[in-house]
């Protein structure tokens, strides 16, 4: 008896108990779903973290020195050094953070302010649109002046009216010189979401003399590990304890996360692998009582000749369609979920991936088959009489 | 030539707790190609115990089957599959038919697992139907039928295969008397025809029509010869004619 005819027979079966054959299946179609949905989110949610990392530039290096006993970096020693290793790295600019309180006029909120040199356009690619950016005077001369995104634009002062207005941070007030292009949605958070002061300034508002952060822009990708070993011996030999500085590259930090990522799919993904687990067991769960209500058919079977492969085939085919079934409609129902989804949390058009797909419906096929066998075993080796006379 | 169906001093023992139950208890029996035999006794005998084994259904606890020939005591399960596949058809009490199949498919069953073609499955089926009068309803399922269709649609799949012994276990027990008679005469048919018959029966009158009666009480084999030789069937026989 071949492979099709014992096919046409349990989709017939299945269809004649299409209450039961649902429920059946409900395991399995909740058990991929929710594999589909997780994986397809965390490639998403993955793919979206890296582009953010990558459009820092995945050739920035990024170091903190922590000041002890008057040992420091100058921005100057900074640039030399670069210059020394123009080989491998491009550039490099002071970049200090102030936090505090972003206002103009009655609107404020908490914000963050970046203090940079005329060199950070070097180091991420920003376009200015209205004005222009931080230059080397205001860098001397500690000007009170600032770039922002498109996001402080249209807050505080509107589209097209924000240059010459004055921005305060944390009650010093600065004259806005120029407006970055719009990068993403001028969203609060986003790329636009920006404010850029010379770092003399920004060092002043924090009340300390010192640069505690660099930015430091490689060549490329490629000599990012070599850049930063350098980096760390010159460091070693200017602040010599490696307790007080930190070198990291974006692209180690884009290795760390993905591992993370990595780590925590695979994590949700064996939960999903439990309600697959569970619904296994209810396909053979069911495979057993229809043994039992089969075991007239069996045996009737058994007589006119069946053998036991014969028996045996017909219920793990049976099991393995059920099974199969609710695969691909838990592979729909979780495509269609995950792109929703995708929309509604992440913003993002999400694509669940062909891999997924292939192993979930692999998956659910061998689940139908790995756990339709007992049942099919067992109706296999039913004695033909016994089988016969059972009512 | 050997005989068709040999059985040797066979017993079936149900062990029932501290109690053995002999359903077979010493049989031996032979019976040749063509012959029509009725097995007759009370409800209890072992007639069905009996009919099982011949069948293949069931293997006897003591005692040798030989088949054809072949000794097939010791046969696998499997191997039993393909004797019952190759050599037996079954006529059952409750016709057995599968009732989600049509009766063309249900009649093709046994050709399915001898591993036919498709199209000589639906052919030689649709032939068998045609024997038994019931061509027109191949399409149809059994719960559609009458008993006396349904039981000519369980003959129709017993010959299918083109069995050496057909095995009828109370063919008619479920049957109003009319009916039974139209069956019994069906089957009267196919003994002239050639084929080899063994019927299991309660009922005296019926048994009458056979050719030979097998009478077994509490397991043993008490009478075994013409239909016209047992006391009790041949009286059945005059009560059958006046
Ligand atoms: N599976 C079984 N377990 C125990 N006893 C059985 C079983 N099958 C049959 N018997 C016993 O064997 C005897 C013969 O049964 P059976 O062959 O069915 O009789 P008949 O068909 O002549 O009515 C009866 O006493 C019955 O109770
Ligand atoms: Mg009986």
């Amino acid at each position: 008896m071949g492979f099709g005819k014992c096919f046409k027979m349990a989709i017939s079966t299945i269809w004649a108990s299409k209450v039961r054959s649902f429920l059946t299946m409900l395991g399995i179609i909740i058990g991929i779903a929710a594999v589909i949905i997780l994986v397809s989110l965390m490639g998403g949610l993955t793919q979206q973290l890296t582009d953010m990392f990558a459009e820092i530039g995945t050739n920035t290096i990024q170091v903190s020195i922590t000041p002890r006993n008057g040992k420091k970096v100058e921005p100057d020693e900074m640039y030399k050094f670069a210059e020394e290793n123009k080989g491998l790295i491009n550039d490099v600019s002071p970049d200090i953070p102030v936090s505090g309180t972003v206002k103009a006029g009655t609107e404020n909120e908490k914000g963050k302010a970046e203090g940079v040199s005329e060199r950070f356009l070097n180091i991420k690619i920003l376009n200015v649109e209205q004005g222009r950016f931080i230059q080397y005077s205001d860098i001397v001369n500690k000007s009170n002046i600032c770039v922002i995104g498109t996001y402080q634009e249209q807050k505080f002062f509107g589209k097209g009216s924000a240059l010459g207005k004055k921005l305060k941070i944390n009650g010093t007030p600065l004259t806005v010189v120029g407006v970055l292009e719009e990068k993403e949605d001028s969203a609060s958070g986003s790329g636009d979401d920006v404010i850029y002061i010379p770092y003399t300034t920004a060092i002043r508002l924090n009340g300390n003399g010192i640069v505690s952060i660099y930015g430091v822009n490689a060549v490329d990708e490629d000599h990012v590990e070599e850049a930063t070993s350098v980096i760390k011996q010159f460091l070693n030999k200017k602040i010599g304890d490696d307790d007080y500085y930190q070198v990291i590259s974006m692209k180690e930090m884009i290795d760390q996360m993905s591992t993370m990522m990595n780590s925590m799919q695979t994590v949700l993904v064996c939960i999903a692998g439990i309600s697959l687990l569970v619904g296994g067991i209810g396909i053979m769960n069911i495979m057993l009582v229809s043994v039992t209500e089969r075991t007239r058919e069996i045996g009737i079977r058994k007589s006119l000749g069946a053998k036991q492969k014969n028996i045996m085939m017909q219920f793990v085919i049976e099991a393995g369609t059920v099974s199969c079934i609710g695969g691909v409609i838990g592979i729909i129902f979780g495509a269609l979920v995950a792109v929703a989804a995708g929309k509604l949390l992440l913003d993002a058009t999400i694509a669940p991936s062909v891999t997924s797909i292939i192993v979930a419906f692999s998956v659910s096929v061998a689940i139908g088959i790995g756990f339709g066998y007992l049942p099919a075993k067992k109706a296999a080796q039913l004695n033909p009489i016994d089988a016969l006379r059972y009512d | 030539m050997p005989p068709l169906v040999e059985l040797e001093d066979i017993y079936k023992i149900y062990y029932m707790g501290d109690s053995e139950v002999h359903a077979l208890d010493g049989i031996s029996l032979k019976i040749e190609k063509g012959e029509f035999v009725a097995i007759i006794g009370k409800s209890g005998s072992g007639k069905s115990t009996c009919m099982n084994i011949i069948g293949c259904l069931d293997v006897a606890t003591k005692g040798t089957y030989r088949l054809n020939g072949k000794n097939i005591s010791n046969y696998t399960d499997d191997e039993l599959a393909e004797v019952r596949n190759k050599m037996l058809g079954f006529i059952f009490q409750q016709y057995n038919l599968l009732p989600k199949l049509t009766l063309l498919e249900n009649v093709a069953l046994p050709l399915l697992y001898a591993g036919v073609s498709d199209s000589e499955q639906k052919e030689r089926a649709l032939r068998s139907l045609d024997r038994v009068g019931l061509k027109d309803k191949a399409k149809n399922f059994p719960s559609q039928l009458s008993g006396g269709q349904q039981q000519r649609a369980s003959i129709a799949r017993a010959l299918a295969g083109n069995p050496s012994v057909i095995l009828a276990d109370e063919p008619t027990g479920a049957l109003d008397s009319k009916t039974g008679r139209e069956v019994m005469q069906f089957l009267q048919e196919l003994h002239r025809e050639g084929n080899t018959i063994v019927l299991i029966t309660h009922d005296n009158s019926i048994a009458a029509q056979a050719q030979r009666v097998v009478r077994i009480t509490d397991g043993k084999i008490v009478y075994d010869g013409p239909a016209e030789g047992d006391e009790i069937v041949s009286k059945q026989d005059k009560a059958g004619d006046a």
